[in-house]
């Protein structure tokens, strides 16, 4: 495919209805989900936490603890389920790797000169290949954002098409980082621009960048990733990240995934949280259908 | 112009709940109308749920850094600036108070007692410590200090003397340092509110002081269980109700406090501050 067939084919996806998505995932955030429906909403939305630390300050021992609560979320519960991934950045995934042997919890690292992506695509590269040799199942890469708002599609795709080849068996997800590409159009043609040129999983943000993840904008990726499968029959998964803090949120994520895409998505292997903060809060409503009685944020562990 | 003055529609004031410093509907939506002594109807006031108590304990709990870690003579300013406010709707709490049955004589001494008792309290901000506090002597080169420290985030059930028993209980929970959700008295709720209006005016951070009115039997079992609530003064609790809810308080090991006689004109003496604090002790080595 050449750079005009790619920017004709992106250019010719319909614009999106801003009002219309906006109006449509507002709708779908004020569905009541309660009891046995909201137990079930909580553990499915326990499993789908890519457990999240992406600090300067990170060290081992903050690594550890928080794989510790990857697979132990609530110690004093073996009910609850254990996350999905814990994501950390490369020089990080040694010590993740390590302590998560025998969880069958993933690791996933950010890489390419995330959160910025302003490096040259040489060191993205081998900024990929160390976090695969040390062991990350995931890569989350970000894309070249100002070459993608000036309009240079055919480099935001070759890089993708050469960090998915750098990933070698690690699924790769690729974050557009949507509160940079400021409208709902763009936030389309970066989908489906990262899905053709290979990516597993499509994410909204860094979460270095306000704002992050919203409803709307996972909407129209949910949209993206429908429309993509049923033209070409391949399934590729969202995952929104950033600014999910509370048990709310996550249920609203949920009912829009399966009103949008559809229940295949509803699992772990297709659909992703990207947050920390959100799991305490979980757990405490979690423990408050158990028990019946409100918790506080002094029984679970600080991350 | 006198004929349209009087052809004018009333404007009657929505009585809402007070959380995090905002004046929310009670989200659950409801409402109870109050009346006065004769049975004549004064307002809706929102009849709070469980979950505008959640909502309370999660404003009082994010309040609390903030509120403890301001200095105590910092906290004395505020107290005595919503002294200050009060006096200034000082008519308006005589109203209000005459239509829960209190005489015009009745009604100005209690809100200037009720004002006078902010004053009274707001002194003990930087004085409380001294009082309460210690320099210990020990048998070892060590400083040894005990200091009283705020409990935290304190319920409330207000007794149904509508504004200076209201006051009586706030003010010394909050003076230290702690943070309150208070369930205003049933039949007398307005005033709390009024009062509510008040401390949005006086400097007093969101969230120390959080006001629900509605029925005391269904929100005192949940503020009683939360385990976010590190204390709960059951003054307007009815003395059969009082067993069941210091049980459930035992969950997470509440201080519970409930006088034995509530006369609001008697000098109120420091054991209400006193309820709501914890005492650390420190050694602090000699000489290094």
């Amino acid at each position: 495919m050449t750079v005009t067939e790619l920017q004709g084919f992106l250019h010719g996806l319909p614009g999106v209805d801003q009002v219309g998505a906006e109006e449509r995932a507002a709708r779908l955030a004020s569905r009541s989900i309660k009891t046995s429906a909201k137990a079930e909403a909580i553990d499915l939305a326990i499993s789908m936490v890519d457990l999240t630390t992406l600090e300067g300050a990170d060290t081992a021992g903050k690594v550890r603890a928080l794989c510790a609560k990857a697979a132990h979320p609530d110690p004093s519960d073996p009910s609850v389920p254990k996350v999905a991934a814990v994501c950390v950045y490369p020089d990080m995934v040694e010590v993740a790797v390590r302590s998560l042997e025998g969880t069958g919890i993933g690791v996933a690292s950010v890489a390419t000169a995330f959160p910025s992506g302003r490096a040259p695509l040489e060191a993205k590269l081998a900024d990929t290949r160390a976090a695969v040799a040390a062991g990350a199942s995931e890569i989350d890469m970000v894309i070249d954002r100002g070459a993608f708002l000036s309009g240079d599609y055919g480099t935001v795709f070759e890089q993708i098409v050469a960090v998915k080849d750098a990933c070698g068996d690690a699924h790769l997800k690729v974050i557009l980082e949507t509160g940079e590409l400021v409208t709902y159009d763009n936030v389309r043609r970066a989908s489906w621009l990262a899905m053709r040129a290979g990516a597993d999983f499509i994410k909204t943000s860094t979460g270095k960048v306000s704002p992050a993840a919203t409803l709307p904008v996972t909407l129209v990726m949910l949209e993206a990733v429908r429309d993509y499968r049923a033209a070409t029959g391949r399934q590729v998964g969202v995952k929104p990240a950033g600014g999910i803090r509370t048990t709310k949120d996550a249920i609203k994520y949920l009912v829009l995934v399966n009103e949008t895409a559809g229940p295949d998505w509803l699992t772990p292997h297709w659909f992703r949280l990207g947050a920390s903060s959100v799991l305490n809060d979980l757990l405490m409503q979690r423990r408050k259908l158990s028990t019946g009685v409100y918790s506080g944020p002094d029984y679970f562990t600080l991350d | 112009m006198s004929e349209r003055m009087t052809d004018r529609l009333a404007v009657r004031k929505t009585y809402k709940l007070y959380i995090g410093g905002a004046f929310p509907r009670s989200e659950s939506g409801r409402s109870y109308p109050v009346t006065d002594t004769k049975d004549r109807f004064l307002a809706n006031a929102s009849h709070a749920s469980r979950k505008d108590v959640r909502d309370a304990v999660t404003a009082a709990r994010k309040a609390f850094g903030g509120w403890s870690g301001r200095t105590a003579y910092n906290r004395a300013q505020i107290l005595y600036r919503i002294a200050e406010m009060l006096e200034g709707r000082r008519d308006q709490f005589i109203t209000e108070l005459r239509h829960t049955g209190a005489s015009k004589t009745q009604a100005a001494t209690e809100v200037d007692a009720a004002i006078d008792r902010w004053v009274w309290y707001a002194g003990w901000a930087d004085k409380i410590t001294t009082v309460t506090g210690a320099a210990n002597p020990v048998s070892g080169p060590y400083f040894n200090f005990s200091t009283p420290e705020p409990t935290g985030v304190v319920a409330v059930v207000a007794p149904d003397s509508p504004l200076l028993g209201l006051v009586s209980v706030i003010a010394p929970a909050i003076v230290t340092g702690n943070t309150t959700i208070v369930i205003a008295s049933e039949p007398a709720p307005l005033p709390a509110i009024t009062l509510a209006e008040v401390l949005a005016t006086s400097d007093l951070p969101g969230g120390v002081i959080n006001i629900l009115t509605g029925h005391r039997t269904e929100l005192a079992p949940w503020l009683a269980s939360h385990m976010d609530v590190n204390a709960i003064d059951l003054t307007g609790v009815a003395h059969e109700d009082r067993r069941d809810l210091e049980e459930t308080a035992a969950g997470n090991l509440k201080r519970v406090h409930h006088p034995a006689t509530t006369d609001w004109a008697d000098d109120p003496g420091t054991a209400r501050m006193t309820a709501f604090l914890e005492t650390k002790t420190v050694w602090h080595p000699v000489g290094v």
